[in-house]
């Protein structure tokens, strides 16, 4: 079942149509940079996109840092949101489960094809960053590499990207559940995607307002962009682990909650 | 040839305050070929869905190839093929790739014979040569030779098909027809749901007539259709067998006259010997859709929608 999920995933034109146009805009961003030499100053625009022109092995966290208030959660909601309501949609769903695929099982299997497009959209990011970082930029690690001001070593910022590609994935996984579990409610998938987004934009609108301070540490947007941490020197654990333990959370009551659900309900689709 | 498929039990389904589908006992035996009736609206695919465990019952038993449903789903809908309102695929990948990860995407169908099952699923509905195009550039006719294909997959015990015909044009129904018969003489029990009267009627061995929810009628078509006992002459002038059978003639419709009595010959004998003009004679049998409008109170199609 889960290869067969898989298989539907990898097979979609969409899926790859999704990809190819997530990767366009850090291509463009750094073909801007090089032929106008402007990056930005330290501290404005979008995290590392200052420091790339120094050292390109950055990019790939630039790429990762540009689509990710926007483009990749919407690739992600879109694939995530279609997962059930749009079996359902088309028709689908009914000869699945009549096979029978098994509700939990056939759950399960979209989860893990959703899991398996977030980690493959992530890794081409940053494989795709890595590659123009290194053709466009110096690859040169030179003085002040690490948001601290301090050098780090070209191993390190391997191994470092590595986690920060990781925790990219575990935030995008909390966008995944959310729409996934709306999608286990509607028979449009476009509604569920829409949901989807809708808690985010709630979320980052939220973040911004001094009177939510109090629920701020709740939203599910709080911790995203807090893989910069992991290139201070020394690595800054606080917001990391705060962050993963957050979407943990919200990934496992949304996962029960969209189960709970599904295998309850009456297909009518 | 006569062991119990499908049983249901006083089977009710209640969306809020509608009653979709009102304590049905529904019986098929192995070998049928059940028609079940209804008019749109009347809870025929609400029924369906319940028998496949799709839509959850509100309370009653469903009993199909001797497990309760939905519980035993996992090991008996593999024994079971379905068409549920109307063919669904993914419009993007060919039909042979369709088939194949329907196949994939449960138990009880063995790799090993995937390519050959659904290579002859597609040569059964008349799809052997269909090639690699997408299924978004399929007719509505072949779209629903597909979706029969895919029922007929595993080679089930029980066919659950709902309006197979649709969309097909007349060679094809009559090549459904001939597929679906074909396959019951091998052992298949078919249940087919339809609002189509004629459908039924040449394919159906037994009926069950759903109105509003309930279960009006359910049996044998032959006994349905059994002569009245009453004998239709067919007579340009009509009121001279009044004359002549007096007291025997129950109605007459214009040039139709209705007599009581189960033996054309005698009465044909009769009517000639006095010299009256007689254009046909025959057993009075009432007609199935006779049948199932008296049965399910209003017309097929006109059911009130409550």
């Amino acid at each position: 079942m889960i290869g067969v999920e898989l298989r539907k995933m990898f097979q979609r034109p969409r899926t790859w149509a999704t990809i190819a146009v997530l990767n366009a805009l850090p291509i463009l961003v750094a073909v801007l940079l090089v032929l106008t030499d402007l990056a930005p100053r330290p501290g404005e625009g979008p995290p590392f996109l200052s420091a790339v022109l120094r050292n390109g092995t950055l990019y790939p966290l630039a790429a990762l840092a540009i689509v990710l208030p926007l483009f990749l959660p919407i690739a992600v909601a879109v694939v995530a949101g279609d997962a059930v309501a749009g079996e359902a949609q088309a028709g689908t769903l009914r000869y699945l489960l009549a096979r029978p695929a098994g509700r939990t099982r056939l759950l399960v299997a979209k989860l893990v094809a959703v899991m398996a497009f977030v980690l493959v959209t992530v890794l081409i990011v940053a494989g795709v960053g890595y590659v123009l970082g290194t053709a466009l930029f110096d690859a040169e690690p030179i003085a002040g590499t690490s948001v601290s001001g301090t050098s780090l070593t070209p191993a390190e910022i391997g191994g470092r990207t590595m986690l920060a590609i990781g925790y990219v994935a575990v935030s995008m996984l909390g966008v995944a559940a959310f729409a996934l579990f709306f999608s286990t409610f509607t028979d449009s998938p476009l509604g569920a995607t829409m949901g989807a987004l809708a808690v985010l934009v709630a979320s980052s609108l939220l973040f911004t307002l001094d009177a939510a301070s109090p629920i701020a540490p709740y939203l599910p947007t709080r911790y995203w962009l807090a893989f910069v941490d992991l290139f201070r020197d020394p690595i800054l654990w606080r917001d990391i682990v705060r962050g993963l333990a957050l979407q943990g959370v919200y990934v496992g009551v949304l996962l029960a909650a969209a189960w709970a659900n599904f295998t309850t309900k009456d297909v009518t689709s | 040839m006569s062991g119990p498929v499908l049983t249901t039990r006083a089977l009710i389904k209640q969306y809020g305050r509608l009653r979709a589908v009102d304590g049905i006992d529904l019986d098929v035996r192995a070998g049928d070929v059940y028609g079940f009736l209804g008019a749109n609206g009347s809870g025929k695919t609400t029924t369906v869905r319940m028998l496949l465990g799709l839509v959850l019952p509100t309370s009653g038993e469903i009993e199909l190839l001797g497990e309760r449903m939905p519980r035993g789903g996992r090991r008996v809908l593999p024994r079971v093929g379905a068409l549920i309102e109307g063919p669904a695929h993914y419009g993007h990948l060919s039909g042979r790739e369709n088939l194949s990860l329907l196949d994939a995407s449960g138990r009880g169908g063995a790799r090993r014979t995937r390519t050959q099952r659904v290579a002859e699923a597609l040569e059964q509905v008349g799809l052997g040569g269909v090639g690699r195009r997408p299924v978004k550039n399929y007719s509505l006719g072949m779209r629903q030779r597909l979706g029969l294909a895919g029922a007929l997959l595993r080679r089930p015990e029980l066919l659950v098909l709902d309006e197979p015909t649709n969309g097909l044009d007349p060679q094809g129904i009559t090549e459904i027809r001939e597929l679906l018969l074909d396959l019951n003489r091998g052992g298949t029990t078919v249940f087919l749901s339809s609002h189509l009267l004629a459908e039924v009627e040449q394919l159906c061995t037994r009926v069950g007539v759903l109105d509003r929810g309930r279960l009006v009628l359910q049996d044998r078509l032959a006994t349905l259709t059994a002569p009245t006992g009453s004998t239709v002459v067919h007579s340009p002038e009509p009121e001279r067998v009044r004359a002549v059978l007096d007291g025997r003639v129950l109605a007459i419709d214009g040039h139709r006259v209705v007599v009581r009595g189960d033996d054309p010959v005698a009465i044909n004998a009769r009517l000639v010997s006095a010299g009256v003009p007689v254009a046909g004679l025959a057993l009075e049998r009432p007609t199935p859709e006779e049948v199932v409008l008296a049965a399910a109170g209003t017309g097929p199609d006109r059911g009130s929608i409550r």
